[in-house]
């Protein structure tokens, strides 16, 4: 007699393996970033406004240590998410010359650590001139 | 000095005769060569007859005797027990499918799933026996990865994803549809893109790349899942900007 049984799959799977618990970290790092994505809308809404009193009160709660502690995860977040992604990208676009592969570590530096440096490098620079 | 001896702790399922599944507890001689296949097939000849699982090549090849050993998708016959030695061994049946006996499998729906994406080369040709077609070794190297699997489905116990979406088409079927994809001898690509860029096909992908972790064969389902997201991509943009061209 056949009576198939259909199990559940575990509630806690996420928690189960180091991979498991490395993606979900990955995942959550969006809402970091979803939440530093509003705060940046509302600064830009209150930069529109044009009055010296919004951009003072602007910049007295980006000084505030709450702001700076919620910044700091924000970028935490956004490293991390970069990073780990960057060492993915030689599974998502394999490259090879010929029948050699090319090294994993040359396709994520062409591709993502190499421009972010240069990007990120730019942008201080052009901050602190 | 007295026999060392190894806990297993076995799913059983007997439709025939209960509602729900059970553990049974049984101890097994430890020995240091014995795979945990081995300890199963010692239960069976010595212990108890009725105990079900699939089993045949022993050597990491035919891919029946996947298993979860504690927990992860494992090839039994390639996990020696003294990998948990002195600890007990729990095993179960492969997750996300439905259980038939003990430890033995349905895979119906898998093989449903794995005839949509048409695993086979594909010819616009009217005879394609005709003649052979050649292919140059860095052509078989783009491809002969994920030719490699064994249908062993240990990749679809480790993703979580078809726990939510059962109809998602799930890492081996999608690898082996990439894997025809990049085979120059074939010029099925347009036909396998309905399937393969829905979302039970490629898009039902979150990537965890767990599916990668536990291949026995390093078949690498998750990069070829991500390649045909690029594929996919790419199509569907020349698609946009092209529509009277050839999908």
């Amino acid at each position: 007699m056949r009576k198939p049984l259909v199990r559940p799959y575990p509630r806690d799977w996420f928690l189960r393996t180091h991979a498991y618990r490395l993606f979900m970290l990955r995942e959550l790092t969006s809402v970091c970033l979803a939440g530093y994505l509003v705060f940046l809308l509302w600064w830009l809404y209150q930069l529109g406004k044009g009055d010296t009193e919004s951009f003072q009160s602007m910049l007295s709660l980006a000084k505030h240590p709450v702001s700076i502690g919620l910044h700091t995860i924000a970028l935490i977040a956004a490293a991390w998410h970069s990073i780990t992604w960057f060492n993915l990208t030689p599974l998502v676009m394999p490259m090879r010359i010929g029948e050699d592969k090319v090294p994993n570590i040359v396709i994520a530096i062409a591709t993502g650590f190499g421009p972010w440096l240069v990007v990120s490098g730019s942008t201080l620079w052009a901050t602190l001139r | 000095m007295p026999q060392q001896t190894i806990t297993l702790e076995v799913f059983r399922y007997r439709p025939d005769e209960e509602e729900q599944s059970t553990f049974q507890s049984y101890d097994v001689p430890y020995h240091e060569h014995w795979v945990v296949l081995d300890a199963l097939n010692w239960i069976k000849d010595n212990v108890d007859g009725t105990l079900s699982y699939r089993w045949s090549c022993r050597m990491g090849v035919c891919g029946s005797c996947g298993m979860m050993l504690n927990g992860d998708p494992k090839l039994s016959c390639a996990v020696f027990l003294k990998d948990y030695f002195p600890r007990a061994i729990r095993v179960e049946p492969l997750a996300n499918f439905p259980v038939e006996r003990d430890l033995v499998i349905n895979m119906d729906g898998f093989m449903e799933k794995l005839k949509t994406v048409k695993p086979w080369i594909i010819r616009d040709d009217v005879d394609p026996t005709d003649e052979e077609y050649l292919q140059t070794p860095s052509q078989l190297t783009a491809f002969k990865q994920f030719s490699m699997c064994i249908n062993c489905m240990l990749c679809y116990s480790a993703c979580p994803e078809l726990d939510g979406d059962p109809e998602f088409i799930g890492p081996a079927a999608l690898a082996l549809a990439h894997r025809y994809n990049l085979d120059s001898r074939d010029q099925g690509t347009a036909e396998r893109q309905d399937i393969l860029g829905s979302e039970e096909g490629v898009w039902g992908c979150a990537f965890v790349g767990e599916c990668t972790e536990v291949c026995p064969k390093n078949v690498d389902p998750a990069g070829a899942i991500q390649q045909a997201k690029v594929a996919a991509t790419k199509a569907w943009y020349k698609h946009i900007l092209m529509p009277w061209g050839k999908r």
